[in-house]
């Protein structure tokens, strides 16, 4: 096998912000996991009550997997190179003919399937993503984001990591950077990624999405009185898992995204793009109420009701805070 | 959320290890901490793997009494409901649902045990029948 460059794991908040903001700072353009967070859009929220996850609705706090990869290259002009496989055996190949070449690549992959991961933390999600940096004898080297420090995977675990089937079946994708642009214009970028986002939380067209999404969400969340109280609680811990677990970094990536504006704000030297990163830190911190109230409610034993009024009322405030910050996002002078 | 505000609860989910999360310092300037975790998020991981446990405990106990075939243990077994074995198979629910019909289950051809066995990664002994330790000690 050809010498590696060193490779340096990071801890991160999040699989795939992680895993690009490791891979650009690789290939020399060094940017912070809340740059590349920030900088692909990725903020959302989506609640999408006829795709199931497991038997539950999908509640998301972020755009849909490889939204980050692709929204980064679209935004910063950086290329990818990208291959899926239909077979699992050319996939496991071209991984190594990549790593030979000392590649550091980027992967899709299963949770469910990874060793390394705690029994408790191990779901049926196929969209998680990690660096693959070298292979020893039947051990892959693995930087997994989410971890604080590097692992290692045996291949036939990996393979079938790599190639588990249904809802976004990873395919064996393995990705790397092939064009990395000299100079990126971030003066004209950030502002425009900021208002683009913005805009798409506050005026989307449909009503399951951005801000419109959370107050259809508080909608559903009423309506649970009606139904299976075990269904209920169900689905009210689905939502905080949504939002803890999976949305990570705390608050449902709201946190992720405050510490990118205050980046951005010192980057463009702008005091009030600061003030909106205060901002949006409040709102992750009511976010966090949110969960704490859910949590609280379920906790009770049988026979106490749990108010579900009061918890669609906690994300209505939220709501009502979260729109004042992309309001003050559109309204500041960015450029 | 503050720096000294980030949970510490060593969470039995996260098993010794820590997540990163965003926190402002006493300047209000962002950086990553490394949490233990809140316990807020364990009851709501924790909740998601009861449910998990109770349906395998309730499949084992359908698969005990004969009513069902040990496929429909190890679906539930793996975490996975019909949907998600459906995807992971590439046979239609119908099919699969007949397939925990323990009179059909025994006439299974390999080539589609090896696909369940595929999915659920296991192997055809451990398949067709019920794990001997149950529930399981970890």
């Amino acid at each position: 096998m050809n010498r590696h460059k060193t490779f340096n794991h990071k801890h991160f908040a999040h699989c795939e912000s992680g895993v690009m903001s490791l891979l650009m700072s690789h290939h020399g353009l060094p940017l912070s996991e809340a740059m590349v967070f920030g900088l692909s859009g990725a903020l959302l929220f989506a609640y999408i009550p006829f795709l199931k996850m497991g038997g539950m609705p999908l509640v998301s706090y972020r755009t849909r997997p490889k939204g980050i990869i692709k929204g980064l290259q679209k935004n910063l002009g950086i290329k990818m190179k990208m291959h899926t496989f239909s077979n699992p055996q050319k996939g496991m190949e071209t991984l190594d003919r990549l790593l030979e070449q000392g590649k550091f690549i980027g992967a899709q992959s299963s949770v469910f399937w990874l060793p390394y991961f705690p029994p408790e933390m191990r779901f049926h999600f196929n969209a998680h993503n990690l660096i693959i940096y070298g292979k020893k004898e039947d051990q892959y080297l693995i930087s997994d984001p989410v971890f604080e420090t590097s692992q290692s995977c045996p291949a036939k675990d990996l393979q079938k990591a790599r190639f588990v089937k249904g809802m976004m079946a990873p395919k064996g994708l393995l990705y790397y950077p092939s064009h990395i642009p000299e100079q990126i214009d971030y003066k004209s970028i950030i502002p425009t990624v900021i208002r683009k986002n913005a805009k798409a939380m506050l005026k989307t067209p449909v009503p399951i999405a951005g801000i419109r999404g959370i107050r259809a969400l508080g909608k559903s969340i009423a309506r649970l009185e009606k139904k299976d109280p075990r269904w209920a609680k169900l689905f009210l811990g689905h939502i905080v898992r949504m939002q803890e677990e999976i949305g990570t970094g705390g608050a449902g990536f709201r946190f992720i995204y405050a510490s990118f504006l205050q980046e951005a704000g010192s980057l463009l030297n702008n005091k009030e793009l600061q003030n909106c990163s205060e901002m949006m830190t409040a709102v992750g911190d009511q976010w966090r109420e949110f969960a704490l109230l859910i949590v609280t409610a379920i906790r009770r034993k049988k026979g106490a009701g749990i108010d579900f009024k009061a918890i669609q009322e906690k994300l209505n405030s939220v709501a009502d805070a979260e729109s004042e910050v992309y309001k003050e996002l559109l309204r500041i002078q960015l450029s | 959320m503050k720096q000294k505000e980030v949970p510490q609860d060593n969470i039995s989910t996260y098993a010794n290890n820590k997540k990163a999360m965003y926190a402002t310092d006493s300047s209000g300037h962002y950086n990553v901490v490394a949490s233990s975790g809140w316990e807020i998020e364990e009851e709501a991981t924790m909740q998601a793997v009861h449910e998990l446990e109770r349906l395998a405990n309730e499949a084992h106990e359908e698969v005990t009494k004969g009513n069902k075939s040990p496929l429909y243990f190890h679906m539930y077994n793996c975490r996975m409901d019909l949907h998600v074995l459906a995807e992971s198979t590439g046979l239609f629910k119908w099919r699969i649902k007949r397939h925990f019909e323990p009179s059909v289950f025994m006439k299974l051809t390999p080539a589609l045990l090896k696909r369940y066995e595929n999915a659920l990664g296991l192997t055809s002994a451990e398949l067709s029948k019920l794990p001997q330790a149950w529930p399981e000690d970890e």
